[in-house]
């Protein structure tokens, strides 16, 4: 109980450093949204004054940030300028479409990883291990940019993956099983991509993992007592190889949330990658801050879940 | 192949590489900012060693035309549009590391022909000519950027490792602060801070310090490591015992420990930053026109019709993976070999 607590307490304290900043860097920023109206001679400058003043940009960083940070506790992020709504509703339906693409994915990655990790700890050094160690660090040297760019030309060239977007044109007239089928079929390229990006790193940890435990005593113990391999495998060596495979997990979410970024703005997946991509370049302040702050968020809630995760699978950390 | 012949033969690879990208200027049939309109998206230049009425020639030519080869035949006067390609030829003037001025290029067509190796973009420009010089500014960003997190690191983790005690647990919790941090996110958002539309060589350092900031915690961490066991290293605690300074400590007898992981971090962090600045200037972040990256040639690709139309355009992308293979076997082979050392 008490590491959980002190878990929970190093992740407030990420939550505010990252806001603080955040926060900070922005404020150091030169010009802001509307400093490109003054260009324009229609807009008078009292205007963009008042605009200023209205969305609060015109007094002092402490005043700012409190006013920010008092506001994202009651769930208000301030509002955005370029799309002059409050952020909070605009980041939640990107959130769930990330959040869609990055679990699919991570789901994907995991159910693969850990059956073909298995078999060449198993396997290990036959012809199949190694050619598997050959495709994943084949796989590792291939940059995720350029993977989403091969995979973009395939689907384009191709035509039978639809790109961009997450739902067709004809969304709209569709019944509820045409729907999830349409936002499948949308799916599948994007979170592809994002599993193959994040698979070859699994695999070898799964493998490692494996390989460690398959040579310790009690394994060649529980063989020699003639329990079948199957349930030597699933039921004594992988509930011990879990152990850094969910501490894994934990860090993993971090990776996954970055790749996502990038398959996100070059499959047009609409996610909070593009979303982040277009605030930067229009200096939208608080969605940018919304943005960086919601995938702490995510990374923070990612690790506590690995954390609550190896309480429930270690007894050892419930004895501490 | 044992890690020394990896290590060696990924090395001699690298340095080659170094060599075609610092010297762009010789190894590039054009500047990379020489414009073609007639010419936009021309699929790469073919090598004849064959005209079209059989002869065969030694020194290969391209023909001015590639698509009208039929129109050339029927003139009957192909040699009228063939140009054969010419070695140590004079060309546009060019700047070797930004200090010696030549005009020789390694290779050329005569001036109504063209060369494009690997096909020429939106304006007609030499795509190959500007994979050349894009590679020195993102190797030149990978470089820098690596330096500089390695000297905080080496700051920052000397003085936890050496020091201990509630500074070495400040400086790494703030460490972990930043490793904790979803990376990407926190480039942009320090991006999104800098000014859009300043000079390119201040977006270029600005991105390059900002990258070197961000990457600091895990090569202290790894620094620290080894300064906290060799502070307690025999030959160390003899040094003290002659009554050796703090400082006189850290530089003859606690660093020099560390260089092993220096230089493998090093080598990890350079395709590292080089990929960071690869994707910030994809995402129209990162240094803009009329300068090449490989962030930029790769940027082009985020338009439809050129996926759809132009493979050639795909080359850039493609040649990255070689390069980036030769880097991570460098550094395997490294940290392999130091781990055999120190064992």
């Amino acid at each position: 109980m008490k590491y959980l607590a002190r878990r929970l307490v190093h992740a407030t304290l990420l939550l505010a450093a990252v806001s603080l900043f955040s926060f900070a860097i922005l404020q150091l920023a030169p010009g802001d949204f509307f400093a490109p109206m003054g260009l324009n001679p229609q807009i008078s400058s009292r205007t963009i004054a008042g605009l200023r003043s209205q969305y609060g940009l015109d007094r002092s960083f402490p005043v700012r940030y409190g006013h920010w940070l008092h506001d994202a506790l009651k769930g208000n992020l301030g509002a955005s300028f370029a799309y002059n709504s409050p952020v909070a509703p605009l980041l939640a339906v990107r959130a769930r479409n990330t959040l869609l693409l990055t679990g699919t994915a991570m789901l994907l990655a995991w159910l693969i990883a850990i059956p073909l990790g298995m078999w060449s700890a198993v396997y290990r050094g036959k012809w199949g291990d190694r050619a598997g160690a050959v495709v994943t660090s084949g796989l590792l040297t291939v940059p995720d940019l350029v993977l989403f760019l091969v995979l973009l030309l395939v689907a384009v060239r191709t035509g039978w993956f639809p790109t961009g977007g997450m739902v067709s044109a004809v969304f709209g007239d569709l019944n509820v099983w045409n729907r999830v089928k349409d936002i499948a079929e949308h799916l599948f390229l994007p979170a592809l991509g994002l599993a193959i990006a994040t698979l070859p790193p699994l695999l070898r940890h799964v493998r490692s993992a494996m390989i460690e435990v398959l040579e310790a005593p009690f394994i060649r113990a529980a063989r020699a007592h003639g329990i079948t391999e199957r349930r030597v495998l699933f039921r004594y060596a992988l509930p011990v190889a879990a152990n850094p495979l969910i501490s894994l997990f934990g860090l993993s979410v971090a990776t996954m949330l970055s790749t996502s970024l990038l398959v996100e703005v070059i499959l047009s997946w609409p996610g909070i990658g593009p979303l982040l991509v277009d605030a930067i370049l229009a200096k939208d302040v608080y969605v940018v801050i919304g943005t960086v702050m919601l995938s702490s968020v995510f990374l923070v809630l990612g690790s506590l879940f690995a954390d609550l995760l190896l309480f429930a699978a270690d007894p050892r950390m419930r004895v501490e | 192949m044992t890690h020394r012949q990896k290590l060696a033969g990924s090395l001699v690879l690298l340095t080659s590489v170094q060599i075609l990208i610092l010297f762009a200027g010789f190894f590039a049939p054009y500047n990379f900012a020489v414009q073609d309109r007639q010419r936009p998206f021309a699929p790469p230049t073919t090598l004849h060693f064959m005209d079209l009425r059989g002869n065969v020639h030694i020194r290969p030519f391209v023909y001015d035309l590639e698509d009208s080869g039929k129109s050339i035949l029927v003139s009957q006067s192909d040699s009228e549009h063939c140009y054969p390609i010419l070695f140590f030829v004079r060309g546009m003037p060019y700047k070797i590391a930004g200090v010696f001025t030549s005009e020789v290029h390694l290779f050329g067509v005569e001036a109504p022909g063209h060369i494009f190796l690997m096909g020429s973009d939106a304006y007609g420009r030499d795509q190959f000519s500007r994979f050349l010089f894009g590679g020195q500014i993102s190797m030149l960003a990978g470089l820098i950027a690596a330096i500089l997190s390695l000297s905080i690191g080496i700051i920052v983790g000397g003085i936890a490792g050496y020091y201990g005690g509630w500074v070495d647990e400040l400086l790494m919790r703030g460490g972990e602060l930043f490793l904790a941090l979803p990376w990407l996110y926190l480039l942009f958002a320090v991006r999104a801070a800098l000014p859009l539309h300043i000079s390119q060589w201040e977006v270029f350092l600005l991105l390059v310090s900002v990258m070197g900031l961000i990457g600091w915690a895990r090569p202290a961490r790894l620094i620290r490591g080894v300064v906290l066991s060799a502070r307690h290293r025999n030959f160390v605690v003899a040094a003290r015992g002659f009554g050796a300074s703090d400082l006189y400590l850290l530089r003859r007898h606690v660093l020099p420990e560390t260089y092993g992981v220096l230089l493998t971090q090093m080598t990890l962090l350079i395709p590292q930053y080089v990929l960071a600045e690869v994707t910030l200037t994809f995402l129209g972040l990162g240094v803009g026109e009329p300068l090449p990256s490989w962030g930029s040639l790769l940027s082009s690709l985020q338009q439809y019709y050129v996926v759809s139309s132009y493979w050639w355009m795909f080359l850039p992308a493609l040649l990255l993976i070689p390069l980036f293979l030769v880097f991570y076997t460098a550094a395997d082979a490294l940290q392999e070999l130091h781990k055999s050392v120190t064992l």
